[in-house]
């Protein structure tokens, strides 16, 4: 755990001063991402520097697990934390491999031990050992690069990494991926990481929290979901901006807001005027087939009026299936795309897990908005 | 062929004196460095300092060396060496400085920032830092730096024979005397075949001490 006491940093001396991090106080979780998000010069990056001693600190406290950082030798503090930059910052006289050696080296872990973890963060990070190993930085394209500054900063597997907008030099689309490869380690990993970024999109999609400052005060730390449903004053509301019901769509999942089977279900050898009546019975204009288990297509009454035979005869395909893990986002947007108002959620063997309908989002939105702070955490700590 | 003649007549005189020139200039050359590369480094660290050393060491570089070696000849008596090779090689020394101490200086500063930052902060001490990154990556500036002494000290060393040092010039020096052209020749295309192949040497060993992954990063440059 880290825990930020009043800290305050403040650049420049006698008239020339500079409060670049005012009096901010805040404690991370082991193994929460907190993603730190402001614009421009509000104190981000300063306090991330403050936490390796990087840049001494001018008042206040930083401990971590209870032990204040101005009791560790600062270099030996800076190894125990990974520490990742926007601008990488490979060094070009060393191999892949030298550069991700460089902390187990300052560390004198035997050469063997050392080999064995660059191939292990090469192959978790989806870069080939034998491809990548004795090649050079100039020979990696961008975003190759920041992969391996992320290798590098998980080299000596430290507890904590310090991240300074890691992934931001790389173009929108490969940053999507790497975001999403990061999240995949992450949730291996389970490290305590600050993650420094200017961009919303990323801030919530990193973080379990996040923490929002305004020129050096910290204005609001709480998680994703409660700084779009609850921005704590207009500076926050404006920040994350007017689409912010959009946003709450893309954090939330699809397993959260779907509605578990069986229900609305029809089997595949049931004959249509059955479940013609069952649709009516039940005042449904909609069922899905399903056939061991697994959904193979829906009916409407429309569909099975005047019709014989068994219903998957008629049945029609879903176009599309939905993962519980699927953003809300996502699946709104294929209900548009399709132009369908229910979907199927499906496992991983494409068995049936619930269906997902346009009133079931919004449902699930207007939760959000109408919980109890209580209920709303509970509701996080499901979700992760 | 006048001078060939004379080269062929005086081989032995010629080898000596040529070997007489390189051994000046080479101790002249490792002490400059042992001085110029750490004063480089270190004026790194302390950036007041680095202004008043260049400008030193700029000065040294305009004084004319026959002048440079007028002011050293009183000094150098005090303890018996005012003429001879003591005054050339520290002569030479002090001319080596600024191209030493400038290209160490320059190349250490110009490392990227964001390498600084990222040795920083993995926890490199500045040592370490010293030695793996910035000294790699300034090897190949620094031996520019050598390059330009070791040619400018060829030349110097020259006009070192009119204090008894020795060397090449001695054939310049004392054909003017004797109004022997040939030898004058000779001593003239000596030294500059000398200072040429040393240029040259240089040139290569520039290449080489490059580390691989810079000489990589600038033919995607290229390219």
């Amino acid at each position: 755990m880290i825990r930020y006491e009043k800290v305050t940093k403040i650049f420049g001396f006698g008239g020339k001063t500079v409060t670049a991090v005012d009096n901010v106080s805040f404690e991370v979780e082991k193994g929460d991402v907190v993603t730190l998000l402001g614009p421009s010069g509000c104190g981000k990056t300063t306090l991330l520097r403050l936490t390796n001693r990087l840049i001494p600190i001018t008042r206040g406290k930083i401990t971590v697990d209870g032990r204040d950082i101005m009791d560790t030798d600062p270099v030996k503090l800076r190894q125990s934390m990974g520490y990742a930059i926007q601008a990488v910052g490979l060094f070009p006289n060393k191999t892949i491999y030298g550069n991700i050696a460089t902390v187990p080296r300052l560390l004198k872990w035997d050469k063997q031990r050392i080999q064995r973890r660059a191939d292990e963060l090469l192959t978790m990070l989806r870069l080939e050992p034998e491809k990548y190993r004795d090649r050079y930085p100039a020979e990696l394209s961008g975003g190759q690069q920041q992969r391996i500054g992320v290798a590098r900063c998980l080299a000596a597997d430290p507890n904590i990494l310090l991240m300074d907008e890691p992934f931001g030099a790389i173009d929108p689309i490969n940053r999507v991926g790497i975001q999403d490869e990061f999240l995949r380690v992450q949730a291996k990993l389970k490290k305590t990481v600050i993650f420094v970024t200017h961009d919303l999109q990323e801030a919530i999609k990193m973080g379990d929290k996040i923490a929002i400052f305004d020129q050096g005060h910290l204005i609001q730390y709480d998680s994703p979901e409660m700084i779009l449903t609850r921005p704590k004053n207009k500076y926050i509301a404006d920040f994350v901006g007017a689409d912010r019901g959009l946003q709450v769509l893309g954090l939330r999942k699809a397993k959260n807001a779907m509605v578990e089977a069986p229900y609305r279900l029809i089997e595949a050898s049931t004959d249509t005027i059955t479940a013609l009546k069952f649709l009516r019975d039940n005042e449904l204009n909609h069922a899905t087939v399903i056939e061991k288990e697994r959904p193979m297509g829906y009916v409407t009454p429309s569909m099975l009026k005047e019709k014989d035979g068994l219903v998957k005869k008629i049945a029609k395909h879903y176009p599309i299936q939905i993962y519980p893990y699927d953003s809300l986002k996502d699946v709104l947007s294929a209900m548009l795309m399709y132009n369908i108002r229910l979907l199927c959620v499906v496992d991983e063997n494409h068995k049936l897990l619930g269906t997902i309908s346009l009133e079931d989002i919004q449902t699930s939105i207007m939760e959000i908005y109408h919980q109890t702070q209580k209920d709303h955490f509970q509701c996080i700590s499901g979700n992760l | 062929m006048h001078i060939w003649q004379f080269m062929t007549d005086h081989r032995a005189k010629c080898l000596m004196l040529t070997w007489e020139h390189i051994w000046m200039v080479t101790i002249a050359l490792v002490i400059a460095i042992g001085i110029g590369v750490p004063m480089g480094i270190v004026i790194t660290r302390h950036e007041k300092a680095a202004q008043k050393v260049i400008n030193i060491a700029n000065v040294l570089m305009t004084t004319p060396s026959i002048a440079l070696f007028g002011i050293m000849l009183p000094l150098l008596s005090l303890i018996g060496q005012g003429l001879g090779k003591v005054p050339a090689i520290t002569a030479l020394v002090l001319y080596s400085q600024l191209p030493i101490i400038r290209n160490t200086c320059t190349a250490i500063q110009n490392v990227p920032a964001e390498l600084v930052d990222a040795a920083r902060g993995l926890g490199m001490s500045t040592w370490r830092r010293l030695r793996e990154i910035e000294i790699p990556l300034s090897i190949p500036v620094i031996v520019a730096g050598l390059r330009t002494a070791a040619v400018m000290n060829i030349g110097i060393a020259a006009i070192a024979a009119y204090i008894g040092a020795g060397g090449l010039g001695v054939f310049i020096q004392q054909g003017i005397a004797r109004v022997y052209g040939e030898m004058i020749v000779a001593g003239a295309v000596l030294v500059s075949l000398l200072a040429i192949v040393v240029d040259t040497a240089m040139a290569l060993l520039e290449k080489l001490v490059t580390p691989a992954g810079i000489k990589i990063g600038r033919k995607h440059i290229d390219e």
